[in-house]
Parts: structure tokens; sequence; C-alpha cells
């Protein structure tokens, strides 16, 4: 796998009234031609922003990129102009959001939507771009998407509107798919659809595809790598396999251990993980999740880990085994 | 139906919304069939889960069930009292022993309310302790109960996070010493790490003061976990009833079975061997729902006489319920 986008060292404030919120702490990662990264982690963990701030889709001020490098196909993301990101955005890259009823504008029609970013960016007539988009609707598995270009938002349901985006997210045959929580406000039986269909897009066009989502259980069946993060740092990297079989990071296996199964009967109480995420205001002097780690010992209060490798393709930010409870 | 000494009947429980319209001359032009028929007994000390997707009605059976909406026809009973004929005294005297814990910790609790006026309030409306000053003890302690600090009373929701909101939901459910509650999506709006410490909670509570739940939600591996038995709901009926391990290793109806094999497990090894049964369309509208069995359009094994014959609610031995033909 060639190397497709590689972020280094990416930091991004926010600064608000209350004081400078601390978003994204200095993440470095790569992504391979057609690989399906998973960025994984709760509310406010930085996820989200992390690729916004990429596609210059964060507010400047109040939001400031401290540091960073974002090197998509040989050129720096974050150098580009407004103007040259447009050409991107859409094209290049295209997004999935959380939230398929706000996302869509309500007063255009579907079709309008989706050939909007054909005619901006492939300069299609009309007539092409319409073909285009009932070509589209009909992958992502609208039925009749001829007589359903014409309808509104609102005459479709959540899991037809979420498929509507990503239909638009592919408009322009992107070579990046970022879906941003694209199944959480959807229920069970059309997120098992929608991951469907992006198992499809992974196999039959090779899409490289982030998707960013707080559920372990999503991602299994989909991802080729995952990235957790916790409070604006990249806690664990690993090939999906290894994080679910052997996670190494004590914020991972706390949360693989508070996830119930549908799959096994039960044989305990879930194992919660003590405490809240900390406060982004402050940046720890010490381990961000030190506090709530059952695995603490007395160096995680002064020094923040660095994310190494433990074993190859696997990192952790972590002074500690966990197989062993001694420092690293 | 038998359980052996049911806190809660349910018996042919009916809620439809009209639809109107017009603006000053209202006309009722049809009718949101949110629950229809819906009948079921919960056991003392036992937790029943009620799951089912979004608009499925379980939210409405929820809130019909302890008198917040006036159910359209069929009966309930909690702890001996008829809740639709109740009034007044003893609609309060139900209230008392039913509580409910809701979604939404963000809309739930007034924002203009101290903690202490949020909990204390069921103990005033009851008037189980008048003086002002016994009324604050009790809420000091009830905090403890659920896990926050007592110094928190004079706080207001905006100064917690949603894991400590639904704290304060929970002591509020608990401060009118109810014998039931019905959780209403209680753990959708949190985070993971602080689902479980609720989940937690909740169990603890119910071991010690021997509570009776109605758990509604939609996280189908939660409810495994924390309910004794499980009911499915669909477009406003229940399709398959039974105990958590019968219902999550042997489903019977085809709705089950389909909704089951929809749930994630995090585990890539399973969830790369696995065989989806992915429904077709959508859930119909409620307002006008399918004739004969609700689920005949989307389901994979329909015969011509679901499309007519609505399926029987029965009893197919061990507790276990169904309604399907071709069962």
């Amino acid at each position: 796998m060639s190397t497709f986008l590689e972020v280094q060292d990416l930091t991004v404030r926010f600064h608000t009234p209350e004081g400078t919120v601390h978003a994204v702490n200095g993440i470095s990662y790569e992504l391979g031609e057609g690989e399906t990264l998973a960025l994984v982690g709760e509310s406010g963990c930085g996820k989200s922003v992390s690729m916004m701030s990429l596609l210059g889709l964060i507010p400047i001020p109040p939001g400031e990129i401290v540091s960073g490098r974002a090197i998509y196909r040989g050129t720096d993301l974050l150098e580009m102009t407004e103007h040259e990101l447009e050409n991107i955005r859409g094209a290049e890259i295209g997004m999935v959001f959380q939230d398929p009823m706000t996302s869509l504008n309500p007063v255009l029609t579907i079709g309008r939507q989706i050939t909007e970013s054909l005619r901006v960016h492939d300069g299609s007539n009309s007539e092409q771009a319409e073909r285009r988009a009932i070509e589209l609707l009909d992958w992502v598995g609208i039925s009749d998407p001829a007589n359903h270009l014409q309808d509104y938002p609102h005459q479709f349901s959540g899991g037809m509107r979420q498929r509507v985006m990503i239909a638009m997210a592919l408009a322009c045959s992107p070579s990046l798919l970022i879906a941003d929580e694209p199944t959480t406000a959807l229920d069970v039986t059309i997120q098992a659809q929608i991951v469907e269909l992006a198992l499809r897009l992974r196999e039959q066009i090779r899409m490289t595809i982030i998707w960013i989502t707080h559920d372990l259980g999503v991602v299994a069946g989909l991802a080729d790598r995952v990235i957790v993060m916790y409070a604006g740092y990249m806690v664990e990297e690993a090939g999906i396999e290894d994080l679910y079989e052997d996670p190494r990071h004590p914020y991972t296996l706390a949360l693989l251990a508070a996830l119930p199964r549908a799959d096994r009967r039960r044989h305990s109480r879930l194992k919660s993980i003590r405490g809240a995420p900390p406060s982004m205001l402050v940046q720890p002097t010490g381990c961000p999740f030190a506090s709530r780690c059952e695995f603490v010992i007395e160096h995680c209060w002064s020094a923040n880990p660095p994310l190494t490798p433990v074993v190859p393709n696997h990192r952790i930010a972590c002074w500690v085994d966990i197989q062993t409870g001694d420092s690293r | 139906m038998t359980v052996s000494n049911p806190l809660v009947r349910v018996e042919n429980l009916t809620k439809h919304f009209p639809v109107t319209r017009g603006i000053v001359i209202q006309r009722t032009v049809g009718y949101v069939q949110a629950v229809d028929d819906v009948s079921f007994e919960i056991a003392r000390g036992e937790t029943l889960g009620l799951v089912g997707e979004s608009g499925c009605g379980k939210t409405t059976a929820g809130r019909t069930l302890l008198g917040l909406y006036p159910p359209t026809g069929g009966e309930v009973e909690i702890d001996g009292h008829d809740v639709g004929k109740a009034k007044g005294r003893d609609l309060l005297a139900i209230r008392r022993k039913a509580q409910m814990i809701f979604q939404d910790p963000f809309a739930s609790l007034n924002p203009r309310w101290t903690v202490s006026a949020i909990v204390g309030e069921p103990l005033r409306v009851h008037r189980l302790i008048t003086s002002e000053k016994a009324r604050l003890e009790r809420v000091k302690e009830l905090l403890e109960l659920v896990g926050l600090s007592a110094r928190y009373v004079n706080r207001f929701p905006h100064e917690f996070s949603g894991g400590q909101r639904q704290r304060i939901g929970v002591a509020r459910a608990l401060a009118s010493e109810p014998v039931f509650i019905v959780c209403d999506e209680p753990i959708s709006a949190l985070d993971v790490s602080i689902q479980a410490q609720v989940v937690n909670l909740l169990e603890d509570l119910q071991d010690q003061f021997s509570l009776t739940y109605l758990f509604i939600a939609h996280d189908l591996a939660m409810v495994r976990h924390i309910c004794d038995r499980v009911a499915v709901m669909y477009l406003g009926v229940i399709v398959e009833m039974a105990g958590r391990n019968e219902l999550y290793e042997n489903p019977l109806h085809p709705y089950t079975q389909a909704l089951l094999s929809a749930v994630p497990v995090p585990d890539p090894k399973k969830e790369r061997q696995r065989q989806r049964t992915i429904l077709t369309g959508d859930v119909p509208s409620p307002l006008n729902p399918p004739d004969g069995c609700r689920f005949h359009p989307r389901c994979p094994i329909a015969k011509e006489h679901c499309k007519q014959i609505v399926p029987e609610w029965r009893e197919i031995g061990c507790g276990r319920w169904v309604a399907c033909h071709e069962v």
C-alpha cells in the first residue's frame, strides 16, 4: 500500500471565552491507498476536529491550527488556500456527516443537491449530471432513483437520507471518503445497511475510507486499522485484529470491557471506567488518562507518554506494560 | 399470560394519536397507531426490556403505562391499581409508586432549578416530607445513594456532565420510594465509558430496593446484559417476548432474527464471518400500517395469509411468546 495521506504532529486549539481548548494534541499517522482507517473515541476527544481541520472546515478563529502537516498525494493540505481546498473538497475527498437530517438542505431537491457538486467540480451539463445522479442513487440502493430526483429531503427516511449523503459524497468519484459517525443517528437495521454499503465501496471500487466513530462494534467488521483517541491524544494504533484481541493501552482495554455483548451470555457486571474525561482547557502534565487508569504508576502523573511501538504496527502511548503491570 | 406474582399487568393496551387538519376547525383525518393491542406482565423485581427501532412505539408504550398519556384502549394495572381509571388521589398514589427516568439528561432537568429543588420535588408533591430542613437532608441522602456528592445540592444542572445529570434523574425517580421505574433509553445519550457506570448503578439500586424495571432501549447488547426478559416491538405491536438468552440465542420471529443479525459485535473475526439478514426498505408509517401481519412487506418468509390475517399473540411454551403465522 502506498502512502496516501500522511498527517504529522497535528495540533488544533480553540480559543474560547473560557480559555484555550486543546482539541487535538500532536497526532501523527499514515493512511495507505485502499485502506479503511477507523478513528475511535468518545465525544469531545478530538476525532472529528482532527479531520475537519485537514479540510479547512473549522472556523478560524476561534480555531487555530497550531502546528502540523497533512501531506495528501504530495501536497500539504494545511498550506492550501481556500480556493485550492475548494477543489479538493467534494472532488478529491468526499465527506459524510453524522446527522442526515441537518446536513441536507431542506429546500432543495435531492437531485439538485447531488448534481451540484458535479456541476461545480466536473463541469458536467445538467443532463450528464442528472444521469450520473440516477446512477449514484441506484448504486447506494435507492429504488426507482429517477423518480426520487424531484423529492425533498423530508420525504426520505433517515436511512435513505444517509444514502443520499453517501451518493453526494461519491458524486465526483473522490479518492478518499471521510465518514464522520455516519451510522450514529440510525437504527441498527439501517446501520447494517450502511455498513454493507461501505463494505461494497471498499471491495468494488477500493475506496480509501476514514471512518470516525465512538462505536467499537461497528468498525470491527469494517476497518483495517484503528486509532483510539482520548482527550485529543492518540493513545493506541493497531491493526484491527490486534486491537480487539490484544489491546495494549489501558483505555482501549477498559472501553472493550465496558461494552456489553449481544453474542454472549452475561457472566458478570460491566466493568465501568471510573470518573469522566478530563477538561480540555488544561494540558495535562502527565498522562491524560492517569486519573481513570487501573494501571497507573507514579511516573504517569509527571510525564505524558509518547506514542511508541510495542510490537510492529502497534503503537501505544502508555508508560505501563499492562500484561505485567510494570513500567515499560 | 402468567408470570408469577406480577407487579405490572398490561392487557390489550392501545394508544392512537389523532392526526388533525385545519387551524380553526380541526378535523381528525387519521390516527397514528403508536401502540396497538399490547399485552405483557412484569414480575416483581424483574427487568423487562422493550426493544425496537425508533418510531416503533416503545416510548409511547412506557408513557401510557404510567398514565402520562391516557390509553385509547386496554388496561394497565400497577401493584393492584388500575392506571387508566385512577383519578386525583389514586393517580397520585400510583405515580408515587411508579416513576420514570428519561432519555435526555439535558432536557429532562429544569435548568432554572437547583439540584435540591429537582430531587426534592417528588417529596414535596407527594407530601412525603414537609419540613424544608428534613427534605434537604433526604435530598443529600439520595444524591449520595446515586454516587454524587451531597455538596452538590445548590448547583444547577448545567454544572454537571451528562452522566452526572442522569444520576440526578435517577435520584429524582428514587425520591418517592417507587416500586416500579420505567427507564426510557436512560443511557443512549451517554458515552460508552459512562454508560457502564449508570447501568451498574441501576443494577445496584434494583438489588437494594427490590425495584422492578421496564427498560426501554434500542441498544440490543445492553438489553441482553441488563434485562431478565425481552419484548421486541415493531410498528406498535410486540412481535416476540422471551427470556434474554432464549431470545438472543434462538430468535423465532423473522423480525427479531433480522434485528439481532444487525447488531455489531466488537470482534473482527466474528464480524467478517457473519451473515447479516439485511431488511429491505424502511419501517412503514404507523398512520397507515399494513394489513395482516405488520411486518409482512419486509418479511423474508411472508406467505399469502400474512398479508390478510393478523397473527395471534400466543404462548408457545416456557414463557415464550410470539406473533407470527410461520413459527
